[in-house]
């Protein structure tokens, strides 16, 4: 009979009506301001830097190697070296970013940058709601504004985030335990070094320049 | 081409050229801002009366120079642009770039990311169709309740995509060599609670439609695709096995694991819309069984070949083609390395803008309302045709 289709389709549809009072399958949207979805583990939006400690500008992890820069898709980071160093978590003295600029209206999201730092300096952050009246300044994300803490990623990220402490706690007591050997082995030249000849003034130089090397020998590139 | 050109052959002085009334050739642009062809898209039609005697189409207002950027930029870089192709099926155009790469470098995948490839794949096929048969009948004038079922069902898949990807339309997943990350806690689970309870929403999609009085009498016999037009103008997917033409590339190349799977591809017989709607519907139950299979074999390891780099990445010279069964046809991607950190040539094989040259002989003696049904069941996205 004709028709009978239509009316079978409509029942379908009554079924739906009703089923999205009972069925949480039939409904899937939530009201949005009011209520949210909770978010993915592994949702990303737009990049941050973190930082570790307390001292944003100390604990930066960027050593402004300039890769995420190149490999950038759309080319929306910028960065300029510093002049000086600071020591890493290592306690190794490495160069800063002087200018770490990412402009948001061109970034596309998609974590290569992420992917290829070597530092784990560069992560994604999930906030989304970041709506602004401003559409130049606002959107050219500056180093102070871009820093997060690693409590931050940690909250964010909690398994990506613990893997990496994980990995660099494991370093730093490497590190450590490098650092010690070493100094033991330079007390115990240095001791015999006074019983046979007086210091090399260049060594003590070297050294008050550059408190953390782990040696008087030059440093060994990794 | 000026608009006037198009009609020249007609009559447009206004006044009948013999004893028969004829009424003027109008000339209609559809489009670019015309919400029936999905995105901005022109066709210019010459109508005499309703019927379409001329139909152009304008192709080029979304053109983003993809190829040209691919050339300038490392292999990596292009893969998020990729995504950008077709909007709706990123998964699907990742495989498809992360082959060539892996077909000119002579990188081996892991069992465990063909796995993964495979489901991310046929849940893209499920998406994109179940999105096209809503927007179909929304073309048709079922304004609202279809293409609603139809999202919320793409929703729970897109939530599956931003678990495993951290996005979800633009996914970004693949890589050469394998797959990005490995599946997170518990995706595997919730994979499986989508893929059983999808044949209920396809039940009652196709109670709710397939036997629709008008949806048959707007698309059984309109917009009749000739099998031999089709196979000469080199029409791919959906489009040609509504012809009856059984060339199903996961069938004829074997790429990834496909071979270890159980599936029929559906074929019509008249390669008309209606057909066209009915071989997306029956590719859905057989992606299903795909999936039931391959999420229940999926075996543990790594994900991504040890030998693939990420930075650095330079393939050896040469020429490779990779082309896969993306959900509206062949999609391949053609590339030329001469050594260096980016390919020489980057050529994309869009399904979308081979299917829709044909769009003329498909769309002949119809009237208007069936130009948007005849458009809607071709299958484009704006973002693949014009790159």
């Amino acid at each position: 009979m004709l028709g009978t289709g239509i009316i079978k389709g409509l029942a379908e549809t009554a079924r739906n009506f009703i089923g999205s009072y009972t069925d949480p399958e039939r409904l899937v949207t939530v009201e949005y301001p009011d209520q949210k979805l909770p978010a993915k583990e592994n949702a990303r939006n737009f990049p941050f830097l973190v930082f570790d400690g307390d001292d944003w500008e100390k604990g930066l992890r960027c050593v402004a190697c300039q890769i995420c820069e190149k490999e950038c898709p759309p080319q929306c980071i910028y960065i300029e070296k510093s002049k000086d160093k600071k020591p890493d978590h290592l306690g190794k003295p490495q160069f800063y970013p002087a200018i770490f600029n990412i402009d948001v209206s061109v970034c596309m999201s998609c974590q290569i940058c992420v992917e290829v730092c070597p530092f784990e300096a560069i992560k994604m952050d999930t906030a989304f709601e970041l709506s602004t009246g401003d559409r130049f300044d606002a959107l050219l994300l500056r180093k102070d504004h871009l820093a997060k803490s690693n409590d931050y990623y940690n909250s964010i990220h909690p398994t990506e985030a613990g893997e990496i402490d994980a990995r660099r706690a494991e370093e730093r007591a490497k590190a450590e335990a490098k650092a010690k050997a070493d100094a033991e082995a330079k007390a115990k030249a240095a001791a015999a070094a006074v019983t046979e000849k007086p210091p090399d003034p260049t060594a003590a130089t070297a050294q008050k320049t550059n408190p953390d090397a782990p040696s008087p020998e030059p440093p060994k590139a990794n | 081409m000026s608009a006037t050109d198009l009609a020249a052959n007609y009559n447009t002085t206004g006044k009948p050229d013999s004893a028969d009334i004829q009424s003027d050739v109008l000339e209609v642009a559809m489009g670019p801002h015309h919400p029936s062809t999905h995105g901005v898209f022109r066709m210019d039609v010459a109508l005499e009366g309703e019927r379409i005697i001329k139909l152009k189409p304008v192709f080029g207002y979304l053109h983003r120079n993809h190829e040209k950027i691919a050339e300038n930029t490392s292999y990596l870089a292009s893969m998020p642009y990729t995504d950008r192709l077709d909007y709706f099926c990123s998964m699907t155009n990742n495989w498809a770039y992360a082959l060539s790469v892996e077909n000119l470098a002579g990188l081996q995948v892991p069992e465990r990311a063909e796995y993964i490839r495979v489901i991310t794949a046929e849940l893209t096929r499920l998406l994109n169709h179940t999105c096209l048969v809503g927007f179909l009948l929304q073309d048709m004038g079922a304004l609202g309740t279809p293409l609603m079922y139809a999202f919320r069902e793409r929703e729970k898949i897109l939530d599956l995509f931003e678990a495993l990807s951290g996005s979800r339309m633009m996914c970004n997943y693949m890589r050469f060599g394998g797959c990005r990350c490995d599946l997170p806690a518990g995706w595997l689970e919730q994979a499986k609670l989508v893929v059983a309870n999808y044949p209920r929403f396809l039940d009652e999609f196709e109670r709710l439609l397939s036997e629709n009085e008008i949806l048959i009498a707007r698309t059984q016999g309109v917009g009749v695709l000739p099998r031999e037009l089709a196979v000469n103008a080199s029409v791919t997917g959906p489009m040609l096995r509504a012809c009856g033409v059984n060339y199903d590339i996961r069938k004829v190349d074997n790429y990834g694991i496909y071979d270890r799977f159980e599936f029929r591809v559906p074929l019509g017989d008249h390669g008309d819309v209606f057909d066209r709607y009915m071989i997306r519907v029956l590719e859905m139950r057989e992606s299903l069984k795909i999936l039931n299979k391959a999420l229940a074999e999926i075996p543990d390891g790594p994900v991504i070949d040890p030998k693939a780099k990420l930075r650095g990445f330079r393939p050896k010279a040469g020429e490779a083609y990779g082309r896969i069964e993306a959900p509206k046809g062949e999609l391949g991607f053609y590339l030329i390395s001469d050594g260096g950190p980016n390919p020489y040539r980057y050529r994309v094989r869009p399904p979308s803008l081979i299917n829709l040259t044909i769009l003329e002989d498909m769309c002949l003696g119809h009237t208007v309302a069936d130009v948007v049904v005849i458009l809607g069941s071709v299958d484009i996205v704006l973002g693949e045709v014009d790159r």
